[in-house]
């Protein structure tokens, strides 16, 4: 009969990849070990910059079971033109080329993969490659690279350049009251558990198969068509399960470059893992600096925003983030502009980084808003409400839906904010010094054109898939919902595939577009499936069903129910079988143009989030403790409550590690990022966490995606750091204005 | 990392003769000699494993003392109940230090002999006089956040790591040592050394000697004493400033004063003679203070790590409350008692 118990849209399903992960049944990219396999080790430069003049690698040449040592001297041939090197998501620039002459453009850079019979040979050999080079004077000092900021002409595709409006100038002249600072924000290094790693198969027929660390595996595979010249259909990509990414595996990385390059000079199968000193050695978010002037009247309205930026790149890509938009965007102010630019420095290029722009720029600008609130006398809740925008002030567009409002007030009860002693130093517990902070996070809320294939079995099992990538948010269990939610089956009758290049076309698993998109183009190919079934039951003898349509009838628990009859049902297994069908199969694509997205293309479409902290400081030495997030967010249709909810947790940790305590440090006369171990470059340990409360207030959405489904990986990180900076200033009257905040700065 | 050879004695005899000659490495817990040796900032030819001597023991002493064997891991000896109720400093010490797991496989013997954090000696590609000799210091005029403000040199800043041995320090422990010439018995301000000239050596071990235990003497503070641990986050990280404080207190006045700083040196740091500004004082903040300036009397910053100046003053008042009020420094709890 009817299934009481429908698990689907908005179940907190546990994560279907669960006990794979827990158990060791999932496999990672450097787990898997075809015959005859070679083990590479990179060998990074020491310098930060100049040419390799002599590489002497006999010692490493002798030792036992080394195969081969590939450099700039001896590499194959790859593609010439820069174009060939591009991905779908880098910057606009000349990617790096590992091997491709004698220059060293950073500290780290691979400058030779050593190949042998066993991992122990490959790393001791690679110690004894002697490498001289003819240094050349580097900068990786971002002050004296601001000296040398510049808009680049070309700009990435995903860039919004900020829309002034008004005279922001003139008000901010004008203006009673005046907030003008410079906020930084560190060097941050993604560190997912996971090294980047490829294993590449070496089929001897011309094809290989790629077990790589990616947040998109058709990404790379297109990389490696254009880079090495092999036929697209000649390589597969596979990332069916990814230890993290945080967007470090959403370009190729230099790991699967030099696994493939080996693997086609020796025609052998080959993997190469990073260590974690060399996961130092490439993506970054890149340091910034921003300067934020704000004008308002007495009363505390906002009349004048004048918000700068720079952020680091390297000197051979021009990596750019949307880092001075959001206060624009998100409060009602007359005046307002922006300004972007990035510094060049030698080292790797700087690349996304959960929430990139938007964690940095809205952090930053979110300090100086609560700096404002002061100077207008204002409860930092009360000023954000009475500078609300309900339209995306930038733009001038209506949002297609912002239930920020709500979430102040959810998030605010949840708090007890209203408890909140104004001013500096006006609550303690003891000898500590207790503050409470608030900031307000935004993210976009984007959906990517992506396809989906379903294909029913004459048993009644469903299996869907798409080329997208679980880096372990939970997209298998998403998918394995809105499959279950569109045709009434119970989840443990469907298996979601992912991971793979030899399905059905998906972005790379970033900006947080993931569920939505995907999950749209499940939907529409589970329905395909159930217009076939119904056309399927239309052979059983009798016609039960009549001649109802699609609209007429519901599935549930693997049949076909009339809505008008529920008493009258077709079992999908009966159903094909009257028609003859072993399995149904369909592949179908969501795209913009579906439900009515296209109309809407003049809304603006984002996440919001309001982020409440409390800190406890020892007053004397100094010593943060966050004791309390409550992070409320408003983002749409949440899909699965309990895999959204561990999203924003990570995000809230992430966002506590960058008030506190991530920072990669560099030095400036090596050029070296010199603190390159999970010792010495510090996340938050269980220590410095404590209570996280999440809250998703109610988002009805039926215009941002084809699910109302909006993105929860990103939002929880965005208000975070500034929350908690504001809760230090609130506990202890001192304004850090450069994150990390940490014990040093906290001194007299 | 390099080929080396492997030997495992069973008994100490065996060991150091297996030690003796050249490049020779100890294994004990390998909590970090093999992170060194992974990174080739060690690159021994031989490797000793050690961890089959008869040395995991932890033994009453006849004169009241207790001699921790240098095997014994430091989870047991943290958690031992004789440790626990008379020498709660070291215990709340190792507890500070590290996590269960590497407490569960790190040895009293390898704690106190662990290598600096210092970033530079970890990475080859950067010049360290502790790592290669006359290479010059990277840290000097570097990135030096976490370096020492006392007793450094001009060819090293690096810092010791332990937080053990800062209360280890602070009880005047012996290390029991044995070596191709015999065995001795170092006092344990004399077992580190500073860098001087010759910042490779960390301590005063002649080659091929080993540590086979660790000796408290009967002296116990149980009930004045703390050890407090300031870092870059609440649990995991190595000690920007440390202090162990222990005073015995008659009659309302500090008759005996210890306190040895971590993080702050080359060795953990502890001044005879400033202890002694507090003796017959009445516990209160301008004593404590004035004994925290004469414990980091010279204190010298190089840029980044200035604060650690100000900081340690700070961390060596708090301490000394703690300890004369009778709270000390919970490890789990992380509010600053």
């Amino acid at each position: 009969m009817a299934s009481s118990a429908r698990i689907g849209i908005g179940s907190p399903l546990s994560r279907v990849d669960g006990i794979a992960k827990v158990t060791g049944a999932a496999k990672y990219a450097a787990e898997h070990r075809p015959a005859g396999m070679l083990y590479g080790f990179a060998v990074s430069s020491g310098i930060a910059k100049g040419r390799i003049t002599a590489i002497d690698d006999r010692a490493a040449r002798a030792v036992p079971g080394v195969v081969e040592i590939v450099t700039h001297e001896n590499r194959p041939r790859t593609a010439w033109l820069d174009r060939s090197h591009h991905d779908q998501v880098g910057p606009p620039g000349s990617p790096l080329r590992p091997f491709y002459d004698d220059k060293v453009m950073f500290s780290g850079q691979p400058v030779a993969l050593v190949l042998a019979e066993t991992f122990e040979a490959a790393r001791h050999a690679a110690a004894l490659v002697e490498i001289s080079y003819e240094a050349e004077a580097h900068n990786t000092d971002f002050d004296k690279a601001l000296a040398e900021k510049f808009l680049p002409a070309k700009k990435r595709n995903t860039f919004h350049p900020p829309k002034n409006r008004g005279d922001a100038e003139k008000a901010f002249a004008a203006a009673p009251l005046k907030v003008d600072a410079e906020y930084r924000l560190a060097t941050e290094h993604h560190n997912p558990m996971e090294m980047h790693a490829s294993t590449v198969e070496w089929h001897g027929d011309g094809s290989i198969t790629v077990h790589d660390k990616t947040q998109g595996p058709q990404n790379v595979q297109a990389y490696l068509s254009s880079v090495f010249g092999i036929s697209a259909k000649k390589i597969r990509v596979l990332n069916p399960y990814v230890g993290g990414g945080f967007g470090s595996g959403l370009r190729p990385q230099y790991h699967v470059y030099l696994t493939v390059l080996a693997a086609t000079m020796l025609e052998r199968s080959v993997r190469v893992v990073l260590t974690r000193q060399q996961m130092f050695t490439h993506v970054h978010r890149p340091e910034a600096v921003q300067t934020v002037r704000l004008g308002a009247e007495m009363d505390g309205r906002l009349t004048a925003i004048l918000n700068s930026a720079t952020t680091s790149t390297s000197r051979y890509e021009n990596h750019m983030e949307d880092v001075v938009i959001w206060g624009m965007m998100n409060y009602a102010c007359p005046n307002a502009s922006g300004d972007y630019t990035i510094a060049p420095m030698d080292t790797s290029t700087s690349g996304d980084m959960r929430a990139p722009g938007a964690a940095t720029g809205m952090a930053l600008f979110e300090i100086a808003i609560d700096e404002m609130a002061e100077q207008a006398k204002l409860d930092p809740l009360a000023f954000r409400l009475l500078n609300y925008s309900e339209e995306d002030a930038m733009n001038g567009t209506p949002f297609t839906s912002k239930a920020l409002r709500e979430a102040f007030a959810e998030g605010a009860a949840a708090f007890g904010w209203d408890r909140r002693k104004a001013g500096p130093r006006t609550m303690r517990d003891g000898h500590e010094l207790v503050g409470w902070g608030l900031a307000t996070g935004m993210w976009d809320a984007m959906f990517s054109k992506t396809s989906a294939s379903a294909k029913l079995s004459a048993n009644g099992d469903l299996e869907v898939a798409s080329a997208l990538s679980d880096i372990g948010t939970g997209t298998y269990t998403v998918m394995t919902q809105v499959a279950a939610d569109t045709l009434g089956l119970p989840p443990e009758r469907i298996t979601a595939r992912l991971g793979d290049s030899d399905l059905p076309a998906a972005p790379v698993e970033g900006g947080s577009w993931g569920a939505a998109s995907v999950g749209a183009a499940v939907q529409v190919a589970c329905r395909a499936i159930g217009e076939k079934l119904l056309k399927a039951a239309s052979s059983i003898e009798g016609k039960p069903l009549g001649s109802a349509g699609i609209d007429d009838v519901t599935f549930d628990g693997g049949r076909i129910v009339l809505k008008s009859d529920p008493a009258i049902a077709v079992e999908f297994t009966e159903a094909m079988r009257a028609a003859d069908l072993q399995t149904i199969e369909v592949e179908e694509t969501a795209s913009a143009g579906i439900s009515g997205m296209v109309s809407q293309i003049r809304k603006s479409r984002n996440t919001h989030c309001a982020t409440f902290a409390e800190v406890k400081v020892d007053e004397e030495l100094g010593v943060v403790r966050v004791t309390r997030i409550v992070c409320a967010v408003a983002a749409g249709r949440i899909i699965n409550p309990k895999t959204a909810r561990s999203q924003i947790l990570g995000g809230v940790v992430m966002g506590i590690g960058m008030a506190l305590h991530e920072e990669t440090m560099m030095d400036t006369k090596l050029g070296r990022f010199m603190n390159h171990s999970l010792a010495e470059y510090h996340v938050p340990a269980n220590a410095d966490i404590d209570s996280i409360e999440v809250i998703f207030v109610d988002e009805p959405d039926p215009e941002v995606t084809p699910l109302g489904v909006k993105g929860v990986g990103e939002i929880g990180i965005v208000g975070t750091a500034a929350a908690v900076a504001n809760a230090i200033y609130h506990a202890t009257g001192k304004r850090v204005r450069s994150l990390p905040i940490t014990i040093d700065k906290l001194q007299d | 990392m390099n080929r080396f050879s492997y030997a495992r004695p069973t008994d100490v005899a065996e060991a150091v003769r297996e030690g003796s000659p050249g490049d020779v490495r100890y294994l004990a817990g390998g909590t970090n000699l093999v992170d060194l040796m992974k990174e080739n900032v060690e690159r021994p030819v031989r490797v000793v494993d050690i961890n089959r001597l008869p040395l995991h023991d932890i033994s009453d002493l006849p004169d009241g003392g207790l001699r921790l064997g240098a095997l014994a891991t430091n989870a047991d000896t943290a958690w031992d109940a004789r440790v626990e109720e008379r020498y709660p400093l070291l215990s709340s010490a190792i507890l500070a230090g590290a996590s269960p797991q590497l407490r569960n496989a790190a040895t009293n013997g390898g704690n106190v002999n662990q290598r600096t954090r210092c970033y530079y000696f970890y990475d080859t590609a950067t010049p360290c006089n502790k790592r290669e000799p006359g290479s010059g210091c990277g840290a000097i005029g570097g990135v030096n956040r976490i370096h020492a403000i006392l007793g450094a040199s001009a060819a090293c800043i690096a810092t010791h790591p332990s937080d053990m041995a800062v209360a280890l320090a602070a009880l005047d422990a012996t290390v029991q040592v044995t070596g191709p010439d015999g065995d001795r018995a170092i006092p344990f301000a004399d077992y580190h050394r500073l860098p001087g000239a010759e910042a490779w050596q960390d301590n005063n071990l002649a080659p091929g000697e080993l540590v086979t235990a660790i000796d408290l003497p009967d002296e116990r503070f149980t009930g004045h004493y703390t050890y407090l641990k300031l870092r870059d986050r609440l649990s995991y990280a190595f000690a920007l400033v440390s202090v162990a404080a222990a005073l015995k207190i008659e009659d309302g006045r500090i008759v005996e004063a210890r306190v040895a700083l971590g993080g702050v040196a080359h060795k953990p740091w502890r001044v005879k003679t400033a202890e002694s500004v507090l003796h017959g004082e009445t516990p209160s903040h301008n004593a404590f203070l004035a004994a925290a300036h004469a414990i980091t009397e010279g204190a010298t910053g190089h840029g980044d790590n200035d604060f650690k100046i100000g900081l340690a003053r700070k961390a060596i008042v708090r301490a000394l409350r703690q300890a004369a009020d009778g709270t000390p420094q919970s490890q789990t709890d992380k509010r600053v008692a």
